[in-house]
This record gives structure tokens, C-alpha cells and sequence, in this order.
């Protein structure tokens, strides 16, 4: 399978993302130009964290309107699977692709720390490597991850809350909200499931030198998803 | 014609404005007891050339419903002038 | 302005009397204003050092790795790998605007490191400001770390580590020093040069404005206070550009046809005209209506002035300048041909036809050598007369660790570099707030750690002894984790060099550098002065930061300071001295900011790195932290708490012989170390340390939940570590 890393200007976890698939992972892995319409026949599209644009505007307004997006969100209409990490998940809720949008973090600062995760739901291509409520330490960098859902699609979007801030032990409360999200949710996926938005970093914890390998399950779980689906 | 657009975007009633409270919070240690609530926004500014206030009207709806503004969390009000040489 | 009187626009630009008259001799004749311009810059203080040059050559530029000598950033090279680094100061820009201020001091140090040809893969920044009480002072502070975070994050280049210092005597000058690193291939490296006749000059980056016209270079250049209307405008940050730039042009030197580059910063044009024809040994035409210019109406001499961000220089083989322009704008960045090498020596520069300057481009970065009268301050002898006697003892040393804990210069740094993105790049493998901060190359078994290190009030009480302190803190710092220091950059930050006291503090203190690193056999590869450093009430601390380098052989084994796990026996390496002078403990317990600092004993202290290096290689350590401010009590704490989860410990310092407690807690004796190892390791480090000469203490064990410390049968402290923790955490939170 392939992996294909989209490169917005301003983007600066691209070559991260791209290091831990071809190089800790060993899987093939393309960038993407931002420019290009081109999916280079990939089978998971990743939009990298940055700062697309600069974030003016608003995080990810412009780089939604790539040309690239145009072929992203085929793609993804298509069942393709795509994961937006941090600007990425930006990006995915500006385009309308993921619901819901990023606002400034509750404390107006950035905030670059580890951070736990509570996986709510393994049955997706991105966290089926994982078991259900695991506990797990992946960091998030960001100024922008405070998730924001309208009140009419509330209990709609629970069902897809893939991963929520929590304690070393598991407890999800306010005291371990970092941003002040909506439910403390720090990873979405799409109503079918192809798609996942998350503000924690996973290429920031796949290796055991950088203190966690955490991160590198979602990645593992898309490459099993992929590979038992051509099986059958 | 050449108008000038004046957009105002802000967040909607209920979303959290970090950037407000903390403007508020400044504006109490100065003393100004008195506010009770800031909100912050964005202004552009957008010069365009179009045959009428209409046409130039509908576009600058446009934009902001597109880019200007996020829908899903913010609205938006603007103004339109002519600009006379 | 043609028809401006020459002299007296040079005095307006700061230029001396006998230096217009040098230019005139240069020249044969009366400059034109452009090149008065020209020449204010290249001379002024910032740009051309006429106060310091002398003194800089005192510095080693030989050490144990190969260094790497360059114009703007020099480094080191380890394995076929250059090590590229540099330190520079923006401090009178932050203090006018400190976070634009900032933010452009990280983006001009990023380019000077992307001028090397190298990719900039860490920043750092020592940060000095007045007390937060000051509310002029608090506005510095917070803006300077926006300003930090809003321009390193969004560029992409992690800030791992600094440090912050609050003081008085930074009021209404603080110091924000920013350091970048950059790695590349050792061929790789480019050099800022323009040569082979024909060759291109393109121009690429941001557009021209006036921003910042005389900016920092004439800011540099004086002393703040004297006149509020000579502040220049604002230079406005463009980190998304920057982050453009940077790929861009690494893949423009990736293609082999760049033959040098350099980066726009202060002085701008000026600079990068003139210095690179120098240092290619040629001359340059540059015709000004082909710089892409964002405001209307700029004169030559605005534009050869100009300090508009995210601006580079490069020379190109001719035949591929289309190939390299088209890369430039591939990433939306402007990229215009605006002249060409020629084998004239000289800065030629037309503008609407006409030649507006036409200088040889060896004179103008040639500038005056200037070393004025230098005198011993007076205050020295008054602070320096200090008895230990005069000082009581304290009666509950809960109560004074607690307050040092919590204090402002001695607390976590947490929460301020938890707002930097210091894990951008996958490379920051020990993270900051652990110990010394360690990065990865990736594919290599080694890697680097980095610190910056300086004690201003040393510095103040001895400028001598305070820089070579600062010097073996740095490395200490360094070899605590494992690393073998390697190589490092300075920025000298003191007052006004024309008043004869804050000269010699200069003078000492450069001396003092020169000699510790000399002794250790690190060479100075960069660095920077910044002078003018003053507030109507006088002038700063002398403050001499060090940036170091050092080499980590396996990157697996480096040490963290935290305590790991229970029944460690922990160690005290080195000597106590009866020394408090300059201690925080009497800066905010006694507010005596007074006496010798402590005395630096060079040969102890290289032995004291030996030992670490040699320690952490033999595995024999479980965690290492070096003793600075704060003495042993800080960095028993610190040993406790930096862990997730914080763990006690329960020391006796009865071994440590007939001195005064409050100095065997606080005192900050230099070359010492606090380590903690298994029982089954400690006759290995008994035996390694006996070997090379450094005194060992076994001074308690760790385990239970609170940090215990007696001295024989008396009960010093006994304090839950989660309450330190708690403590040491939140005072710089707000």
C-alpha cells in the first residue's frame, strides 16, 4: 500500500509524518504538492500538521481551497482513507469534510506537551490495533484544538469520538482537558469511518527513543485495515 | 464602479472567544471596571470594481460565505461605499 | 537629498567625524548620500564590531572536533557531518516592540544558519528581563515569548531549550539572545560569497519596504533612553514566508549551481552586497529598479538600507537562473535577477540609470578598530568586601527552600517552554525540562545536546570569573547528560563601551571566556556583541552567554536528572566550598546581591567532565544533574520532581565536613554534580572518580514521598516532594 503526505506552504510536520512511514515503518510513501491534483494512486492520504498559510485567516481556511483538496475530497467521498493531524484536522473541518471546527485554546496560548488519550472506538481502519478505553501517550502542539460541535449535532457526533484527552488512569474530566474540547475530544473520525481529524501528534510518538510508540499503532492499524481488505 | 467592502466577522453568541476574555481581563487591570464584555472580531477591507452596488453586493456575500467567514462558528456583517475619485 | 550636506547626514546616521573623513580618503571625493548610508551600516556597532574586533581575536578558534569557521555561522564538524551554530542578540528591538522584536531575532538567526547551506533544526534563547512586578517589564516578558512562540512554531524549527532570568537590572533593557542550529552534509555547506565574473545576483524572499530603515543596526548602536524619536520603525515577522524561504532555498543549493548566499538581515542590502563581493574577492552591480519593492517611492539609499524580513542573496552560475527562480516561485516567493559579479572589488550600485554608489567592497567591511580607555568600576571593591559572618543563619530552612523553590529565577521554565513547539522535527529525543536537552540525527547512533548558560550577577560581581563560570556551567551542563562539549558561541551583551568601567567589564569578561575555553580545548566558532545595553538608571549585568555544543557518542545512554526509581544511592561529586557570594539564596533570601562569586577551578572542573562523560558511557548512572543556582538544595529538588511521577529522597550531609548549612544547601560551589546510581554500580563510580581525581560524597538514599535532608542528628528539611513539585511548578504559570 501507499501512503501519500500532502504538502501545503507552511506545513511543518510533513517531513515528520513522511520519516516515520517510509523510514520507522518502512512503508511506501509519496509527497503530495499542494498544487497538484494528482493522488499518486495512494491508499491513505495524511495532512500533516503546520502551519498551512500561514494560518491567516483562520487555521486551515486557505489551504482548503488547494487544488489538492479538490482531489482529497473525492477521494474521501470515495471511501479513501485520510488522516488530518493537528493543521490537518484544521483543514478537514474547514473544508466541511470533518463536522465541527477548531477554535483558539481555552488558555489563548500554544501548547506543546505529552499528553494521554482514552481510545473510544477501535472499530475504525485507524484504531483497530488499539483495545477499547486503553489508555495511551501521544503530545499534542497547538494553539487551535479547542473542539467546537453546534448543540443540534451533539449527540449525533458522539458516536464518533475516536480518542478524548484523560489522566494517566483513564479519567476524562476537566482537569485533563489541555484545551478546553467539547466532550475533551482529541480525535474525530468521519460518519463512515474513512476519515480521522485528530490534534495530537502520532509521528511524534512511534519510536521508542522519543518516549512513546503509542502513536505509531494508528498508522500500523490503517496499513492491517488495508491489508486484510485486499484479502478479502 | 469601485466600491469599497467593510467586512466584520465575529464569533457567534455561545462560542468561545479567548481573545475577548483575555482583552477584558487586560482592560480590568487598567481600571476600566466598568466593561462588562469584549468580543473580538476581524475587519477586512476589500476594494473591488463592478458595474453596480448590487452585483458588488452579491460577491462580497460570496466571499465571506466561502472564506471570510467559518459558518460554523462565526457570522459576518458588512458595508458597501462607492469609492468616488 | 542629492543636494543634502554630506557631513552632516553622516553624523545623522551616527558616523564619527573621522570616519567621514576616512571615506573621504576612500573615496577621492564627496560621498553620495546612498553611500553614507552604506558605510553608516557596515561601520556601525552591530554590523562592522569596531568596538570588540580586537578583543574577539583573543578567542580559541581550535578545540578537540574540527571547527568549521564561517562569515555568518560556524560550527563543527563530527562524523562527515557539519554542526552548524550561532547565537545572536535583539535586544533593543524587543525592548521597543518585544514581540516583533523577538520574532524577528528568531527569523534573522534561522537565516543565518540557512545561509550555511545547513537546514536549522533547533532554536534556543536566553531571555533576561526586570522583575515581573514592573509592569512595563511584565509587557516585555510576555511579549517576547508570544513573539518566540508565534514565530518558532509556525516556521517549523523546535525551540528546545534557553533559559530566563529576571533582575532588576534588566529593567528597561532586557536581553532576548536567540540561538539556531543547523546540520548538513560537510560538502554541502555554501559560503556568502559572490564570484565568477557574469555570475548572477538574485534577489529572493519577501519584498522591500522601509521597514525598520537603520533599524537594527543604528538601535545596536546606542543607548536606549537618550532620544525616543530616533526609534525606527518596527520590523513585522513573516514566519510563514520564512518557513518558505528555508525549503526553497535548501532546494535551491540542492541543485549545485548556488555558488554562495546570504541572508538580508541587519543592514540589508548593504551588508549582503558588500559582504559577499568581499568575501569572494570581487565586485558586484547591483541595479535597484529590478528589487522588488512593496512601497512606492523608496530613494537608493532607503532601499540599500532597508531591514525588511525574510530576505536572501544569492550568487547563481549563470545558465541556471531560470532553474533556480522557478523554484522560488514554486513556494509563491519573489526571485528576481538585480545584478551580476564583476572583477572590479567594488559595490556598484545604479538606480534609474544613474550610479549612486560605487564602492571598493574591501573598505566597507573593513571597518574602524576602536578601543577606548577602560577603567575598574568603583562599585567592585564596595561588593566585593563581603563577610559570611554578616549573614544569619536561618531558623527554618523549609521556609527558604520552599520561597526558592517557588522563586522566579530558580522555579520550572515549564511553563514557558511548554508554549514553544520543542518536538517539531522528531529530533528532541531528552525534552526539555529534564536535564540537558539532547537531539538525534536521524540515522546516526550519536547525537547533540545544547544549552546556553550565563549568571548575570556573577558576571556583575566578577565579570572575569562570572564569564569563565559560565563557560564551565555550560559544559558541565553538558557532560551531566553525557555529551563531550564541542564547540561554542557567544553574545557579549554590556553597556556602553565609550564609558571606561563598562569597557573593562567587557575586557574582563571577554579574557575570562578566551581562558576557559582555551583550558577545555572548545573553540568560539560565532558569536555576537551587543553593546549599548543601558536604562537611564545605568547599565545591565555584563551578561557574556554561552551557546554550546556538545557531542552525545550513544545517544541511548544519555542521562536525565530525575530520580528513577526507589533505593538509589545518591552521590555528591566534588568539593563544597564555604563560598555564598552571588548566590540566589543571598539575592532573595538576604537581598544582597554581593561577594566574590564562586571562584572557578578550571582543572577541577574538566576532571569533574571527564568523569561524567566517562560515567554515562560505563552505564553506571541511573541520573545526573549539575550543581548551579541554587546549590545542592535545588538540585535535590529538582532530581525529585522532574519526573512524572516525583519521588523522595533522604540525604545526610554530615559527610560533607564543618560548613555552614545554609552554604552546604545553597552555596554554588561550581564543579559539582548530584548523581544518583544502583548500589551494585557505585564501586565502579567510586573507583572512576578516585581515577580522575574528583571527590565523592554518598549523601543519601531515594525513595518514600518526601525530600529529607540532616545534617548528623539535626532535622534541616522535611517537606512532601508532591508539595515541592507543586511549588517549583507554578510560579512562572500565571
Amino acid at each position: 500500500m501507499r501512503f501519500g503526505v500532502v504538502v501545503f506552504p507552511g506545513s511543518n510536520c510533513d517531513y515528520d509524518c513522511y520519516y516515520v512511514l517510509s523510514q520507522v515503518l518502512e512503508v511506501d510513501t509519496v509527497f503530495i504538492w499542494h498544487g497538484d491534483k494528482d493522488l499518486k494512486d495512494c491508499d491513505c492520504i495524511v495532512l500533516p500538521g503546520g502551519f498551512s498559510y500561514g494560518d491567516y485567516l483562520r487555521a486551515g481556511a486557505i489551504a482548503r481551497f488547494s487544488p489538492v483538496m479538490e482531489a482529497v475530497k473525492e477521494f474521501a467521498e470515495d471511501g479513501g482513507l485520510v488522516i488530518g493531524i493537528c493543521n490537518g484536522f484544521q483543514v478537514l473541518t474547514e473544508a466541511g469534510i470533518l463536522p465541527g471546527a477548531l477554535l483558539p485554546n481555552k488558555g489563548g496560548r500554544f501548547i506543546c506537551r505529552q499528553t494521554y488519550l482514552r481510545v473510544e472506538n477501535n472499530q475504525t481502519p485507524f484504531t483497530l490495533l488499539f483495545t477499547p478505553g486503553e489508555v495511551v501517550k501521544i503530545p499534542i502542539a497547538h494553539q487551535q484544538g479547542n473542539f467546537f460541535i453546534d448543540p443540534l449535532y451533539q449527540e449525533e457526533i458522539k458516536k464518533q469520538i475516536a480518542f478524548r484527552y484523560c489522566s494517566s488512569q483513564g479519567e476524562v474530566d476537566a482537569n485533563h482537558n489541555p484545551n478546553g474540547s467539547w466532550e475533551n475530544v482529541a480525535g474525530i473520525i468521519s460518519k463512515e469511518g474513512n476519515i480521522l481529524g485528530m490534534m495530537p501528534h502520532p509521528e511524534r510518538a512511534a519510536e521508542k527513543i522519543l518516549g512513546s510508540e503509542d502513536g505509531r499503532r494508528v498508522f500500523l492499524s490503517v496499513i492491517k485495515w488495508w491489508e486484510e481488505k485486499r484479502w478479502k | 464602479m469601485k466600491y469599497r467592502g467593510k467586512v466584520i466577522v465575529t464569533l457567534k453568541p455561545g462560542v468561545f472567544d479567548p481573545q475577548g476574555v483575555t482583552i477584558r481581563s487586560a482592560l480590568h487591570t487598567l481600571s476600566y471596571k466598568e466593561v462588562e464584555e469584549v468580543k473580538a472580531g476581524k475587519y477586512f477591507e476589500i476594494i473591488l470594481e463592478l458595474e453596480n452596488c448590487s452585483q458588488a453586493e452579491k460577491r462580497i456575500q460570496e466571499m465571506c460565505d466561502q472564506l471570510l467567514s467559518n459558518p460554523v462558528i462565526e457570522s459576518y456583517s458588512y458595508q458597501l461605499e462607492e469609492i468616488k475619485n | 537629498m542629492e543636494v543634502m550636506n554630506g557631513e552632516s547626514v553622516a553624523k545623522e546616521l551616527g558616523l564619527r567625524e573621522e570616519e567621514y573623513e576616512r571615506i573621504l580618503s576612500i573615496l577621492g571625493r564627496v560621498p553620495t548620500p546612498t553611500e553614507i548610508a552604506m558605510f553608516s551600516v557596515e561601520w556601525s556597532e552591530h554590523c562592522g564590531y569596531p568596538h570588540s574586533r580586537k578583543w574577539l581575536e583573543l578567542l580559541p578558534r581550535e578545540g578537540k572536533f574540527s571547527p568549521l569557521l564561517g562569515e555568518d555561522a560556524g560550527g563543527i564538524v563530527y562524523d562527515g557531518l557539519a554542526v552548524v551554530f550561532k547565537m545572536e542578540s535583539h535586544n533593543h528591538p524587543s525592548q521597543v516592540e518585544p514581540k516583533q522584536g523577538a520574532a524577528t531575532g528568531i527569523g534573522g538567526i534561522i537565516r543565518d544558519i540557512l545561509g550555511s547551506g545547513a537546514r536549522p533544526i533547533a532554536c534556543l534563547d536566553s531571555l533576561h528581563f526586570g522583575p515581573r512586578e514592573d509592569e512595563r517589564s511584565l509587557y516585555v516578558y510576555r511579549g517576547v515569548i508570544e513573539g518566540i512562540a508565534f514565530y518558532g512554531n509556525c516556521v517549523g524549527v523546535p525551540t528546545v531549550a534557553g533559559e530566563v532570568y529576571l533582575y532588576p537590572a534588566f529593567q528597561g533593557n532586557c536581553l532576548v539572545n536567540v540561538m539556531c542550529l543547523g546540520i548538513a552534509p560537510r560538502e554541502k555547506l555554501t559560503q556568502a560569497k559572490a564570484q565568477g565574473e557574469g555570475n548572477y545576483i538574485i534577489y529572493v524572499g519577501n519584498k522591500t519596504g522601509r521597514d525598520g530603515i537603520g533599524g537594527c543596526s543604528i538601535l545596536a548602536s546606542q543607548e536606549f533612553g537618550v532620544k525616543e524619536e530616533k526609534r525606527p520603525s518596527v520590523q513585522i515577522g513573516d514566519p510563514f514566508t520564512e518557513k518558505c524561504l528555508i525549503e526553497a532555498t535548501l532546494e535551491a543549493l540542492d541543485t549545485g549551481h548556488v555558488i554562495g548566499v546570504k541572508d538580508m538581515g541587519a543592514a540589508g542590502l548593504t551588508c549582503s552586497t558588500s559582504e559577499m563581493a568581499a568575501s569572494g574577492g570581487s565586485g558586484v552591480e547591483i541595479n535597484l529598479d529590478l528589487v522588488p519593492l512593496r512601497e512606492e517611492g523608496m530613494e537608493p539609499w532607503e532601499i540599500m538600507m532597508s531591514e525588511s524580513q525574510e530576505r536572501m542573496l544569492l550568487c547563481v552560475e549563470r545558465g541556471y537562473e531560470k532553474k533556480i527562480i522557478q523554484i522560488f516561485h514554486k513556494w509563491g516567493l519573489e526571485g528576481e535577477i538585480i545584478g551580476e559579479v564583476k572583477n572590479t572589488g567594488k559595490v556598484t550600485i545604479k538606480y534609474q540609470g544613474e550610479i549612486v554608489a560605487d564602492i571598493p567592497a574591501l573598505e566597507l567591511t573593513k571597518p574602524p578598530v576602536y578601543t577606548p580607555s577602560r577603567e575598574k568600576p568603583l562599585y567592585l571593591d564596595e561588593i566585593n568586601n563581603f563577610s559570611l559572618h554578616s549573614i544569619p543563619p536561618p531558623s527554618n530552612y523549609e521556609e527558604v527552600l520552599l520561597h526558592l523553590v517557588s522563586s522566579e529565577n530558580l522555579s520550572s521554565r515549564h511553563p514557558v517552554f511548554e508554549q514553544y513547539d520543542h518536538m517539531v522535527g522528531i529530533n528532541t529525543v531528552r525534552l526539555p525540562g529534564l536535564g540537558t536537552v539532547v537531539l538525534r540525527v536521524k540515522g546516526k547512533k550519536w547525537g547533540i545536546a545544547v544549552t546556553t548558560d550565563c549568571n548575570p550577577l556573577y558576571c556583575y560581581l566578577s565579570p572575569r570569573e562570572g564569564a569563565k563560570m559560565a563557560v564551565a556551567e555550560a559544559a558541565r551542563n553538558l557532560s551531566a547528560c553525557g555529551a563531550r562539549p564541542a564547540g561554542v558561541t557567544d553574545c557579549l551583551n554590556f553597556g556602553n563601551p565609550e564609558k571606561p568601567d563598562r569597557y573593562w567589564q567587557f575586557v574582563e569578561a571577554i579574557e575570562g571566556l578566551s581562558e576557559a575555553c582555551r583550558f577545555f580545548g572548545i573553540p568560539v566558532v560565532s558569536g555576537n556583541v551587543s553593546f549599548y545595553n543601558e536604562n537611564p538608571q545605568g547599565t545591565i549585568f555584563p551578561t557574556p552567554t554561552i551557546g554550546m555544543v556538545g557531542i552525545v557518542e550513544e545517544i541511548e545512554k544519555a542521562v536525565t536528572a530525575g530520580f528513577k526509581e526507589d533505593d538509589l544511592i545518591v552521590v555528591l561529586l566534588g568539593e563544597t566550598k564555604e563560598e555564598l557570594g552571588g548566590s540566589e539564596y543571598l539575592r532573595v533570601i538576604h537581598h544582597r546581591e554581593e561577594g566574590p562569586p564562586p571562584q572557578v577551578d578550571l582543572p577541577k572542573e574538566k576532571a569533574l567532565q571527564e568523569l561524567l562523560i566517562t560515567l554515562v558511557k560505563e552505564e553506571i548512572l541511573s541520573s545526573a544533574i549539575d550543581l548551579s543556582e541554587g546549590g545542592l538544595a535545588l538540585a535535590l529538588v529538582e532530581s525529585s520532581v522532574v519526573e512524572e511521577n516525583p519521588r523522595g529522597v533522604m540525604v545526610d550531609l554530615d559527610c560533607l565536613g564543618d560548613i555552614r548549612e545554609d552554604v552546604l544547601l545553597f552555596g554554588e560551589s561550581g564543579g559539582r554534580a548530584l548523581v544518583s546510581v544502583r548500589g551494585e554500580s557505585l564501586n565502579s563510580l567510586q573507583r572512576f572518580a578516585r581515577e580522575i581525581g574528583i571527590p565523592y560524597q554518598v549523601i543519601g538514599k531515594t525513595g518514600g514521598e518526601k525530600l529529607i535532608i540532616k545534617k548528623g542528628e539535626k532535622l534541616l528539611v522535611s517537606l512532601p516532594v508532591e508539595e515541592l513539585k507543586s511549588c517549583w511548578e507554578g510560579s512562572l504559570g500565571e
